[in-house]
This record gives structure tokens, sequence and C-alpha cells, in this order.
């Protein structure tokens, strides 16, 4: 083990400098897949949700079109939601690292992230957003199908329509907000994370600032196997 | 119908008031059905189908005289029947003409969100506008009376115009026009409620119907088409003709304090993240001493 310790940096990050595989390229792909596909669902949902925002429907090709695309882009994003669920399961259950994490928040939230305890592959934060976009898009599928075939529901089932209703505009302003400070988080304000989600790597100081306690399991790993 | 924009009231999911609210005030129309006289030939059926280009369909047929469930696309106009025993024993073949009530307070016209997919005009008709429908449904849970339908093919909506494009020329609706009995009226609503309460009051007083009376449901601001029932205090028996007919508070509430609740709330995330990028800025990644050969792309400096 001392001797593995001698050798500064992973097979990974070896080969340019010391960057460290974060994302896969499935992952990626499929972050993108999901991203591009509630965006859609987003700016077409909008249009249909106030009269004040109806000309984005007709920017992307009329509202009939729109409404004809979204549920379908709709089954995109659940389906690559699900995928996400099936890959990072295990990496998304808090542990007792994210609790302490969790109580140091604030600091997070003004930069003060030398005051924050260790965490593993993903913060409490990014674990809260998977689960509000996991559990939102079930709900928002369950209430969109219900919306799709709505004269389907027969009139003696018609509370049906109005839950469908009201369950998918609660879930779309739930996820809407989370979206909002995911976009911002990814591209403004944690440096290095729009980086990571694109092409996939993340520098070794990165990995130790934000992620410690994977950054030492994946050298750990990557040294082992030397 | 040049004038037409003219005499529009309410549009659907329109920015802003409807161009031309209130320029024009008209009288509104009103259809009146008098079940008590009514005896279920379809006449009204055939003529709606006629003047609106509809051929026949094929009936369903489930141990009645009626010709389908509810409703179509392409059938607005359809005659319920109900059996309905009565305390005393007897039993009452009840037929009522079902069709868009064309209210005064639209369910369908407040959940619709396109752009003049339905309009209310100055004399109460509430009229969809297949051109500017997106297909989307909600007018189905708008509507309290179950009435718009879906043309899976064309992807749009549809339901009774009240022969709009007859009214404009001064023509009964096409079913008012082929009733034998004379149980359909058409006119004023004005004057339609004082003939439905002639009616109602010798159904009262010659016929024992003590709980005869007229439905005009209060909940959605009174309906362009009103009803004489022998019984108007048991509408339901007449084949889901609701009691107190409401636009559903969830459509309400939805339409209403919802979007103002939900725009508000998705401004201040963008205002908020906003903030928080003026006064805390990005993240920048520590070059810690021990980190001596970190690479310049370690996190945007």
């Amino acid at each position: 083990m001392s001797a593995s310790q001698a050798i500064p940096a992973s097979p990974a990050a070896s080969k340019s400098g010391d960057r460290i595989l974060r994302y896969t390229l499935s992952e990626r792909i499929n972050h993108w897949i999901a991203g591009f596909s509630y965006l859609y669902c987003l700016i077409t949902g909008l249009a249909f949700w106030s009269p004040y925002m109806f000309w984005m429907a007709v920017m992307l090709g009329g509202a009939p079109t729109s409404r004809f695309w979204h549920p379908w882009f709709g089954l995109v994003f659940t389906a690559s939601t699900l995928w996400m669920f099936k890959v990072w399961r295990g990496d998304m259950a808090t542990t007792e690292a994210d609790l302490a994490w969790k109580k140091a928040m604030p600091h997070y939230i003004r930069n003060e992230d030398d005051q924050l305890p260790p965490i593993g592959r993903f913060n409490y934060g990014q674990k809260l957003f998977f689960w509000v976009m996991l559990y939102g898009a079930i709900l928002l599928l369950l209430s969109g199908i219900g919306l799709w075939f709505v004269e389907s529901i027969p009139w003696s089932l018609r509370w049906l329509r109005y839950l469908a209703v009201t369950v998918h505009v609660t879930a779309a302003l739930v996820t809407i907000g989370a979206f909002i400070i995911h976009v911002y988080m990814g591209t403004a304000m944690v440096s290095g994370g729009f980086t990571a989600i694109v092409r996939g790597e993340v520098s070794a100081a990165w990995a130790k600032m934000h992620h410690r306690l994977w950054y030492e399991q994946v050298t750990k790993e990557t040294s082992a196997k030397k | 119908m040049s004038q037409a924009t003219l005499e529009i009231v309410r549009i659907s999911g329109h920015a802003g008031p409807a161009p031309g609210e209130g320029v024009k005030r008209a009288e509104q129309v009103c259809k009146l059905i008098d079940t008590t006289t009514c005896i279920g030939c379809k006449a009204c059926e055939v003529a709606c189908l006629e003047w609106n280009g509809y051929t026949f369909t094929d009936t369903v047929f489930n141990n009645s005289y009626q010709t389908m469930p509810e409703t179509a696309w392409n059938y607005w106009n359809l005659i319920k029947f109900n059996e309905h025993e009565r305390e005393d024993g007897t039993l009452m073949l009840l037929m009522r003409k079902d069709q868009c009530m064309h209210c005064a307070d639209p369910g369908c016209l407040m959940a619709c969100p396109a752009d003049g997919a339905i309009v209310q005009y100055a004399n109460g008709i509430v009229d969809f506008q297949q051109e500017h429908c997106i297909g989307c449904g909600y007018c189905v849970s708008g509507c309290p009376f179950n009435i718009p339908k879906f043309n899976t093919n064309t992807k749009k909506m549809f339901k009774c115009t009240l022969c709009a494009d007859r009214v404009t020329e001064g023509l009964e609706p096409a079913c008012i026009k082929a009733c034998p009995t004379g149980c359909l009226h058409f006119g004023t609503k004005d004057d339609m409620k004082d003939l439905a309460n002639n009616r109602v009051q010798q159904l009262r007083e010659h016929f024992d119907f003590a709980n005869a009376g007229v439905y005009d449901p209060p909940g959605v601001g009174g309906t362009g088409v009103i009803y004489v029932l022998h019984d108007a205090t048991n509408p339901e028996a007449y084949g889901d003709l609701p009691k107190d007919p409401e636009i559903p508070w969830v459509v309400r509430f939805w339409k209403g304090p919802a979007k103002w609740l939900g725009n508000l709330a998705m401004m201040g995330g963008i205002v908020g993240v906003a903030m928080h990028y003026l006064r805390f800025g990005p993240k920048q990644v520590d070059s810690e001493p021990d980190d001596k050969k970190k690479d310049e792309k370690g996190g945007r400096p």
C-alpha cells in the first residue's frame, strides 16, 4: 500500500495531466437526452401554461405541433430518468457524510467550501435534485398519460381528470424550480461542473475540493489496480 | 360575418382582454328544451347531422332507444333515454336532448390554453374555432357537462355550435326547425325563460308535477340552453344532467391563483440564482500547497 501511495496520479490522470473521469460517455449522453427532452417539455409546457408564453409554442413550429410532440418528449425524458435511476441509485443514497454536509450547507451556499465535511461522488444537493427529478418524472408521466388520453377517462371517474391536471402542474412547477437551480449551478456557479458533464473529466483538485471521499476512492481503486 | 370580431366577448388563452369586448351588446340567444313534450323521435339528431355535414354513424345498442352512450365529435346532439321509477311505483320514460349548454361562464373556454380556439359571442354562443385548436383536451376537463369531443384524425375538438352560422343569418338552429312536437323553442333568453316558467306553472297546476321547474344552473352563470323538467329537484334522472354544475374548482384554481403563484415562484427562482451569483459568484477550485503540478485546467480560475 505504501508503495502504491508513491504513485502520484491515477492512470486516467496520467494521460492528460491530473484529470479524473467523473461521468462515463453513456452517462453524459443520457444526461443530455434527459436535459434536452426536459427543456422541450418545459418550453412547450410553459406555452400551454400561460397565454403570455404561448409564443414559445409558436416559435417551436406552432402550438398543435408542440402539443403533438410534448408527450412523446415526455416519454423520452422519463425513460432517460429511469435509466439514471438504474445506474446511479447506489450513488444517490443518503450517507452519514451527507447528513453532516447538509448541516453545513449554508457554508456551501456562501462558497465557504473549506468549512464543509468531505463527501462522496454526489453531494446532498445533487442527490436531492436527482430524487426530485425522478419522482417528478414519474408523477409527470402518470398524470401526463391522464391528460394525453383525457377522453378515455370515463365521465364517472372524472375526478381522475382533475387529479391529473393538479399533479401535472404541481410536479412541473417543483421540477422547474429544481431545474433552474441545477442549470445555474452547472453552468455558472460551480466552475468545472459543466466541463465535467460535457467532456466527462475533472481535475484532481476539483475532485478533492468538491468530492474528497470519491476522489480518495477512485485514486485508491486505480492505484490498487496498478 | 365581417363584424364578427366586434361580437366577441371572451377569447380562450388570450393575453390581455378580448378585442371588441363590450363594443357590441346583443340579445342573449337561448334554446328551450321542454322535456315534458319531447317524444324522443330524434328528428333533432338528424337535422343536426344534416346541417353540419356529418353522416349518420353506427348506433350503439344498450337496451334503450338511445343512439349512443354520449355525444361524439361528429354527433353533437343526442337524445338521452332514461327509465325512472317514481315514488308511487309508476315508471316514466325520460327523454332529454343533450348538447352543449352554452354556459354564460364557460369552463371549456376558461381551461383552453390556445389563443382564440374558443370564443364567446356577444349573443352568448360559445363556439370552438378549430383552426386555432391545438387538440390538448383541456376543455374536456373544464366542461361540467361532458360535451367537448376529440377527433383523433384531425386532432381538433368539436361540439354543438348552437348553429352560430344559422343564428347569424337570423335563422333558428337546425334542431329547433326539425322538432315536430314543438318541445324545442329558440329566442332571447328572457323570452325563453318566460315561456319555460309558464310551462312549469302549467305542469304544477294541471298535471300534478309539483316539482316541475326550469333548469338554468346558476353555478355556470346560467346557460344558453335551458330545460323544463318534470322534476327539477332530480336532474340526474335525465341522464347525467348535473344538479348544480360548476366549473371544477381544480380548473378555476389552475387557471386563476395557481397561474400567478407558479409564475411568481418561477420568477423567484430566476431572481434568486441571479442574486446568488451577484452576491457570492462562482465556486473556484482552491489550489492547495501540495498541488504544485496542478494543471491550469483544474476548474476555471
